[in-house]
């Protein structure tokens, strides 16, 4: 009898038993500090996207006599900016071209960063030392002065700072991509693989990609919030974003003479980045360590 | 040792080629005729061919390179487009005050940033690592410039404690170690510190979480080492790396200084860039790179000799 108990016990585990990324997930979702850096993230992509629904006003449209208007103006609930445009809107809107600009680039630096980095670590020998050499010379460069230096040069504008911030970001994802790849390529199976005499396209394709992608793209989301600080801070020396485009480190930028008049309103934009940097940080955190097998 | 030091010094000789050739891309990159930002907008065919000579713009790119270089290692960035003064000596004066800014901000991060990290690490899983860890993700996921701005509002705009901008009274720009100038220092040098603190926080907290794991230590406690000695043995241990980790942070903050210095109006080479961006001085932003870059290239390899001195493992790999 209780050998039956423990075999129907033992039975129903095995059934309840989970894939990879189902155990992932609930593991992360156990993480409750995750999980909540996860709402406000999702919080704010939902405000980008449904912005014209929520925001009270036009972000564009100011009224003069309204100018530096204080927190708590009626009708201006986060008071007006130098131009008397609604903050509160300003803000939302805001959420847009902040995360666009934040977000895209690691997108893209991920795209090709992996695939030079994958075909690097796989591909091996002297393709492998000429790529990371040539990435190590980017390497060479802080990322806040190469991302500076590209668009400084290039000149202000959205599309010219996602650039700069896409190179900045390609070196070191290729890094983790090409070492990660390293190590897979290494494995038993993949020379198995070989041995059976599948293309080294397929063997990419079916046995490398799934074992790097993960670790890769956990990688690049904790790039995110460095991004988001960087793209603002483009913005706010005046590159990236031009006026009168509502862009919170733009907005930090063309407030930054009013810290005098309203010290406080002055600092609102950069709470929404310090907010969004903070919350994909801990979201890119609570990934990591729920895809690590290990714990 | 010596011989690991050769073929560190060696793999540096083509990585600065590579950044300068990067710097020197700059200008070619940026959209226009260089000569644009120099000459007014009816200057003659004749003077527009006059000035590409002198430039050395009607040259291939190869030659052009070249002799940039060549000039570069002589001590010459050209002349700045705004002021028309000498790049070298420009990014000169302003790189001493970089590194005022930059080294006081890495020894209160690494200070504050490596007892934070300690202790949190000692203590694993208790409330103090906890309060250490947040500190440092908050350290790491703040935008400094804001940061700046707000220290700007409390501690100048709302308490009057101290000067909101510049780098001493009367916007003098020769610095001097007295409190007058001192004053100066203290805003932008605590916004600063509080990158490297959330890194070197991480680090520590995980390089002594690490050793306390080790065997070693286990067998000196089973020696009836006090915790005092245990201490000593981890801190011996922990201070390559995190030595290492300090010398990366200072050379991201040189280069990473202009964000900071903009807020304040710290006149170091971030300021200088701030200007070469906002009136398009292709040269003073290409050299004022250049030099940023190659600190942090040499930065770097005196970091990883100091690193492999002082850890003897390291020299294997």
């Amino acid at each position: 009898m209780a050998v039956t108990a423990e075999t129907v016990a033992h039975l129903a585990k095995i059934e309840k038993s989970q894939g990879y990324w189902r155990s992932v997930w609930t593991r992360f979702l156990r993480d409750k500090v995750a999980v909540c850096a996860g709402l406000v993230a999702a919080g704010l992509v939902l405000m980008a996207i449904f912005a014209p629904w929520i925001a009270p006003a036009d972000p564009l449209e100011g009224s003069m006599i309204k100018r530096l208007s204080p927190i708590g103006t009626e009708g201006y609930p986060l008071g007006a900016d130098e131009l008397g445009r609604d903050m509160l809107s300003r803000l939302i809107y805001g959420a847009r071209l902040s995360l666009f600009m934040g977000v895209v680039p690691v997108l893209i630096a991920f795209a090709i960063g992996a695939a030079i980095g994958i075909a690097a670590g796989y591909l091996g020998g002297w393709v492998n030392t000429i790529t990371m050499r040539v990435l190590d010379v980017l390497y060479a460069f802080p990322s806040v002065l190469l991302a500076i230096a590209i668009s400084g040069a290039l000149g202000a504008g959205i599309l010219n700072g996602l650039l700069s911030l896409t190179v900045v970001f390609i070196p070191p994802i290729a890094r983790v991509a090409e070492s990660v790849t390293t190590s897979v390529r290494k494995l038993e199976y993949i020379e198995a693989a070989q041995a059976s005499g599948a293309s080294s396209l397929r063997i990419v394709r079916d046995h490398v990609l799934g074992n790097v992608l993960g670790p890769i793209f956990v990688y690049a989301t904790s790039l995110i919030s460095v991004s988001m600080i960087l793209a603002a801070g483009l913005s706010f020396l005046g590159l990236g974003v031009s006026p009168p485009n509502a862009e919170w480190g733009l907005m930090l930028n063309t407030l930054r003479n009013a810290i005098y008049v309203q010290p406080w309103l002055a600092a609102l934009p950069g709470v929404m980045i310090f907010l969004t940097s903070i919350s994909f940080n801990m979201l890119s955190d609570g990934l990591r360590s729920a895809m690590d097998v290990k714990q | 040792m010596l011989s690991f030091i050769l073929r560190r010094v060696l793999y540096t000789v083509p990585i600065m080629l590579g950044v300068s050739l990067v710097c020197f891309a700059l200008v070619h990159i940026s959209p226009g005729d260089p000569l644009v930002s120099i000459l007014p907008p009816d200057a003659s065919v004749e003077l527009q061919q006059q000035m590409m000579a002198i430039y050395g713009f009607d040259r291939s790119y190869p030659e052009q390179f070249l002799r940039w270089l060549g000039l570069a290692l002589q001590g010459d960035l050209g002349n700045s487009i705004a002021t028309g003064r000498p790049v070298a000596s420009e990014v000169f004066n302003a790189v001493g005050n970089t590194l005022i800014l930059a080294v006081t901000a890495t020894i209160i991060g690494f200070t504050l940033g490596g007892l934070f990290g300690f202790v949190a690490g000692y203590f694993r899983d208790s409330w103090i690592d906890k309060l250490a860890t947040a500190i440092s993700v908050v350290g790491v996921s703040v935008p400094h410039y804001w940061l700046g701005m707000v220290m700007v509002i409390i501690f100048s705009v709302e308490l009057r404690w101290l000067p909101a901008t510049g780098a001493g009274p009367g916007g003098s720009s020769q610095w001097v170690w007295d409190w007058e100038h001192m004053q100066y220092l203290i805003l932008p040098a605590i916004t600063m510190s509080v990158i490297p603190m959330g890194i070197v926080a991480r680090t520590v907290r995980a390089l002594v979480a690490d050793i306390l794991q080790q065997e070693f230590v286990s067998g000196l406690r089973a020696k009836g080492l006090l915790d005092r000695g245990v201490l000593a043995h981890v801190i011996k241990n922990a201070a390559p790396t995190a030595l290492a980790v300090m010398g990366l942070q200072l050379g991201y903050l040189l280069g990473g200084s202009i964000l900071i210095e903009t807020v304040f109006s710290w006149p170091g080479t971030g300021f200088l860039l701030g200007q070469a961006i906002f009136q398009r001085d292709l040269p003073l932003l290409q050299g004022t790179i250049l030099v940023l870059a190659m600190f942090f290239v040499i930065l770097n390899l005196l970091v990883d000799v100091a690193q492999t001195s002082l850890d003897p493992r390291l020299q294997r790999g």
